[in-house]
């Protein structure tokens, strides 16, 4: 039997990977993929719960989620590819006009 | 489980493979017969004789082209992504043959009866697109890049008016089980959905709209199978041959397959959808043609009507431009489908 | 003998982390691209093991067949194909372990010292119609909301990728 506990540590594994993603790479579309696996971490780690308490609730939370991240995934890539237009770059050390 | 397999052997692992050997036997002799019938057929439009050279009338000429790709060298070009050139065709070939798993073929078979059996063939289906997109890439070509960006372009944008053609049916069974979708079209040729469903107003009001959407999911399933007059993706005088570019072989045999399997798949969808799919069109009247084992007969028949009229199709028409293509979906079939959509859906809550 | 469904979880679990660890330490932007699929279809296939079969196809349908043909088109319009490219990390990396190393170790804390409520065994419903209702009803507010987000998302993309 697989209980609630390595599903969540299984979460948190993933959650962690996707940290170290975007500290360490410095490629904008990395980073962006690195941030996708934090979101689906969060996602297994509701639907654990939702299946382990047997509640929906936890699983529309998710498809709302799952939304967002189309939404955020629309934008972002949006203007990733309008910074790569204007700079010639998606390295974000690059990308530093903000930066004094 | 309403599998004959399963119920003869009971539930267990070894069944659950067994069920699947006849689908992918089916598939397999479908794609070999189906080129053939491709090639029979253009030659019948054309006015031309066709292969006729292999077997009585060009039967194994097929079987004869599969064994000359299979002997051949495994070439890959040298600047090419090896692991990812070699990844895509598996891809695409694995999608196309995951969507028959929800087919049903007899009301004693089919692979799974799953609760969301038709929404699982779109997200399968939606699979082959990542496939292709990193063919086109890891090819190393620019004509093949072009095919990989004209592909996502036309069956992303397709995939809209084929889910929401699919709607107004799921809403009229209440469910997106195949198996319960064609159940609730039993009774004759008249209760199919194309006609509007069983029930004697269902069918004077809803029979013009459910016709505009059974074809229109009949010609967007049709641009996401990258059929003629669909075809930019592939299409030889402009790109050469898209993301086929530089395979050649068995990977190549891989997309060819793929290909036709899909075809197959998205005729049997629109069947079960709309045509009622393995239901006998004389209901009631003949019992016997109603036995589980003929009605595997219906099935076929009809996806392999649809077939021959994807195939009739891509002999006659032309190939639309890039921008036409892009016309057709988002001006045309997206809001013909909302306004079918809204009134279907009207009628279905009153 | 263990269970199917636990050496199931081992496999897939396996898979989703092996992948998810070649995305964010691979030099090819491709072979991320290319493993987050897998990773993304690991998960797919837990969520099944917990009974999830509806967010699971969302996940396929969305994450898949969406989000990651997004981005492989983003990564195709943002390098050059034949570049060998990519300077990668050039700082951080000791004050990234630190700190995902902390992240880490509290949310194992967290999750090992509390007393997590739960029913069990896993009932086998179906979950489609509870999540219909459950959107349609006590939740009609945020599925509303998250339709016109995708809507302003929509439009904004539009605006941002078009040329000046």
């Amino acid at each position: 039997m697989v209980e609630l506990n390595y599903y969540l540590g299984l979460s948190s594994i993933l959650f962690a990977i996707g940290v170290i993603g975007v500290l360490v790479r410095r490629n904008a579309i990395i980073i962006f993929m690195s941030i996708e696996l934090m979101f689906n971490s969060i996602n297994l780690s509701l639907i654990s719960f939702s299946s382990f308490l047997g509640d929906v609730t936890g699983q529309i939370l998710v498809f709302f989620i799952i939304a967002v991240a189309a939404a955020e995934a629309a934008i972002g890539l949006a203007i990733i590819i309008a910074l790569f237009r204007n700079k010639g770059t998606v390295n974000i050390d690059e990308i530093n006009i903000l930066k004094w | 489980m309403d599998n004959f397999i399963t119920s003869l052997l009971g539930e267990n692992i070894l069944t659950f493979v067994l069920v699947t050997v006849p689908v992918i036997a089916f598939v397999a002799v479908f794609a070999l017969y189906a080129v053939l019938g491709e090639r029979k057929i253009s030659a019948w439009m054309q006015n031309r004789v066709g292969p006729n050279r292999v077997g009585k009338g060009g039967v194994l000429q097929t079987i004869i082209d599969g064994l000359k790709l299979i002997q051949k060298e495994f070439v890959s070009p040298i600047r090419a992504d090896k692991y990812i050139f070699n990844l895509a065709p598996i891809i695409v070939f694995t999608a196309a043959f995951m969507g028959f798993a929800v087919i049903p073929f007899s009301s004693i078979f089919i692979g799974a009866d799953l609760n969301l059996g038709l929404f699982y063939f779109f997200a399968i289906t939606s699979l082959g697109v990542i496939g292709l997109m990193i063919a086109g890439w890891s090819s190393n070509n620019k004509y093949s890049l072009y095919g990989a960006v004209r592909s996502v372009s036309q069956i992303v944008s397709y995939e809209i008016p084929t889910a929401l053609a699919a709607i107004p049916v799921v809403m009229l069974a209440g469910s997106l089980s195949m198996q319960t979708i064609i159940h609730e079209q039993a009774g004759g040729i008249l209760n199919w959905y194309i006609f509007g469903g069983p029930g004697a107003i269902s069918k004077l009001i809803l029979f013009p709209f459910m016709l505009t959407s059974a074809v229109i999911l009949f010609i967007s399933t049709l641009a996401e199978t990258n059929r003629t007059p669909f075809d930019i993706v592939e299409a030889d005088s402009e790109i050469v041959a898209g993301v086929h570019i530089e395979y050649s072989g068995m990977k190549f045999a891989m997309f060819f397959f793929a290909e036709y399997a899909q075809m197959f798949a998205v005729a049997a969808i629109v069947s079960t959808l709309f045509l009622g799919g393995w239901q006998s069109p004389f209901g009631d009247l003949i019992p016997f043609l109603n036995n589980p084992w003929i009605q595997f007969g219906w099935a076929i028949s009809k996806g392999l009507l649809l077939v021959f009229v994807q195939i009739w199709l891509r002999w006659t028409l032309p190939r639309l431009r890039v921008d036409q293509l892009m016309t057709v979906c988002w001006k045309f079939l997206i809001p013909i489908t909302l306004i079918d959509l809204f009134i279907i859906g009207l009628y279905a809550v009153l | 003998m263990p269970e199917l469904t636990t050496i199931l979880f081992y496999i897939f679990a396996f898979i989703t982390v092996g992948f998810a660890i070649i995305v964010v330490s691979t030099k090819n932007v491709m072979y991320s691209a290319v493993s987050l699929f897998m990773s993304l279809f690991g998960i797919a296939a837990l969520f099944l093991l917990l009974r999830a079969d509806f967010l699971a196809l969302t996940q396929v349908m969305v994450y898949i067949g969406g989000i990651l043909v997004l981005l492989i088109f983003g990564i195709m319009l943002t390098t050059k194909i034949t570049d060998a490219e990519i300077k990668t990390n050039n700082l951080s990396y000791i004050p990234a372990a630190f700190f995902t190393t902390g992240i880490f170790v509290i949310l194992i804390f967290v999750l090992y010292t509390t007393k997590w409520n739960q029913k069990t065994p896993i009932q086998n419903e179906e979950t489609i119609s509870q999540i219909g209702k459950a959107l349609l009803s006590s939740y009609v507010l945020p599925f509303e909301i998250a339709s016109i987000v995708l809507l302003v998302a929509l439009v904004g993309a539009i605006m941002f990728s078009r040329k000046k």
